[in-house]
């Protein structure tokens, strides 16, 4: 039985093969959402990890920590039998050919697709000055979970560059822990250019008040790795010596293997407003750039979970409909982090640029909700354990709310 | 529909409450209230998508896998 889609004029599109590139969370939820939107052909999911698809966020956090098991981690807790997928794991995919509809895997096999889900997410970046040093480390998958967290049980001293989400949130687990801790941060302020200088600030605070040394306006000259010692040279004759360095700063997305493929690529797979990357292909999660139409048509590329999901299910969808039918993306990003017992939340879009007003509670609590104006409008919110307002001013975002009503909602 | 929420797994994200604010409070407690156990089947689809966008994925809906 294949998959025929009909308009006024006749049957228009026909899928009966489709591949899903990608074993995480956007590549299973949009395997899932095909089901669910009643494609019945054969499904492929190709990972290029061995391991069926499981939730990243606790890596650096409670899984890194001990509070869950591997048992906690699994994205899908219903037999994949019910899914009716051919799971393709631990190979990856080398390369497209649009004109045959063929992927060819590192395994050398051939897999032929009518329909294409492009989920390939992104990879850690490295810093040449690093490449080879056994005491480097950076955290993605599991296996970087489970090396880094016996090196954390094994050694004193941890090491991080980069004061990002996943550098601040490891920094913040190895303290728990009872790890010595240094972070450092070529900007004057954690998280700078995304939350400006007063809430980097207070993340500062955040860090040293729990023990870390931050260190920011670092630069970095040269690591070198003495025995079991890494040192990290610093301008102005600083060093840091360490057992154990993470690099935390920030990730690529996975497009090697588009190279050559016709694919549009640039920083991601652009993608029209509905994720379309080409006819029949569609991209979801880390990978996709495309422009959203809630922002004006902004061109974003997403890297968090609840993006993957959505993006999942909505890359999906459009796989199945024909061109006519085919429905927008639009989203106000949401991001979660977990450091020192603090939930910090932000939707939208915002960066230190932007006007920003403290609408609720005090940043030396740290117990607050700052919003963030573009063009007249409330544009993103950044909330320190205050879900509720957080995901109001998520709503408010949404329906395009001016600055100035969304500031007196406030009182 | 019957849903049901494991208080153990949630984290107080409130994605649910973004996406069906009716069956789904978080409080300035920082807890998560349900506020129907049983919501009609208008409320399905937001439901639905409150459970899979939940990041701890704490919510259920009986007799259904997401």
């Amino acid at each position: 039985m294949s998959n025929t889609r009909h308009n006024n004029r006749g049957p228009i599109a026909v899928v009966e093969k489709i591949c899903v590139i990608g074993a995480s969370l956007a590549g299973l939820r949009s395997a899932e959402a095909l089901r669910r939107e009643g494609f019945v052909g054969a499904l492929t999911i190709i990972g290029a990890e061995e391991h069926l698809p499981y939730d990243r966020p606790p890596l650096s956090k409670e899984f890194l920590s001990g509070e869950f098991g591997e048992d906690r981690l699994p994205l899908r807790s219903a037999p994949y039998e019910e899914l009716g997928v051919e799971l393709l794991l631990g190979t990856r995919a080398r390369s497209l050919d649009i004109g045959s509809k063929r992927i060819t895997l590192s395994s050398g096999q051939m897999v032929d697709y009518d329909g294409l889900v492009i989920a390939t997410g992104a990879t850690p970046r490295m810093l040449p000055i690093a490449n080879g040093l056994p005491g480097v480390m950076t955290l993605r998958t599991i296996d970087d979970a489970v090396r880094l967290k016996a090196a954390l049980d094994a050694r004193k001293r941890l090491c991080v560059i980069g004061a990002g989400f996943i550098g601040s949130e490891v920094a913040a687990t190895a303290r728990g822990l009872g790890l010595n801790v240094t972070v450092l941060e070529a900007a004057e302020q954690p998280m700078l250019r995304g939350v400006g200088l007063l809430i980097g600030e207070t993340l500062a605070k955040l860090h040293r008040d729990n023990g870390v040394d931050l260190r920011t306006g670092v630069t970095i000259e040269s690591i070198e790795q003495i025995g079991e010692v890494v040192r990290v040279n610093l301008a102005d004759d600083e060093s840091v010596e360490c057992d154990l360095l993470l690099l935390a700063v920030g990730a690529a997305p996975a497009t090697e293997w588009l190279e050559g493929s016709g694919l549009t690529l640039d920083d991601g797979v652009v993608c029209d407003s509905t994720l379309l990357a080409a006819p029949g292909i569609v991209c979801a999660g880390d990978v996709a750039r495309w422009p959203n139409t809630l922002f004006g048509g902004e061109s974003m590329r997403v890297e968090h979970w609840t993006n993957a999901v959505e993006q999942g299910m909505h890359a999906a969808k459009r796989l199945l409909v024909a061109d006519s039918e085919a429905s927008e993306f639009s989203t106000v990003p949401f991001v979660w982090s977990d450091q020192y017992g603090i939930k910090i939340q932000a939707a939208g879009r915002f960066s230190g640029e932007d006007r920003m007003e403290l609408v609720h509670g005090s940043l030396d609590e740290p117990h607050f909700v700052a919003i963030f104006e573009r063009k007249g409008k409330v544009s993103g919110v950044i909330g320190f354990s205050e879900p509720r307002r957080v995901m109001q001013y998520r709503r408010l975002i949404a329906a395009g709310t001016a600055f100035d009503e969304a500031v007196a909602a406030s009182s | 529909m019957r849903i049901a929420v494991n208080f153990d797994l949630c984290k107080s994200n409130g994605v649910c409450m973004a996406s069906a604010p009716e069956v789904f409070e978080v409080r300035d407690d920082g807890y998560l209230y349900l506020l129907q156990e049983e919501p009609g089947e208008e409320q399905r689809e937001a439901v639905e998508e409150a459970a899979r966008l939940c990041p701890t994925r704490a919510i259920t809906i009986e007799g259904q896998s997401l």
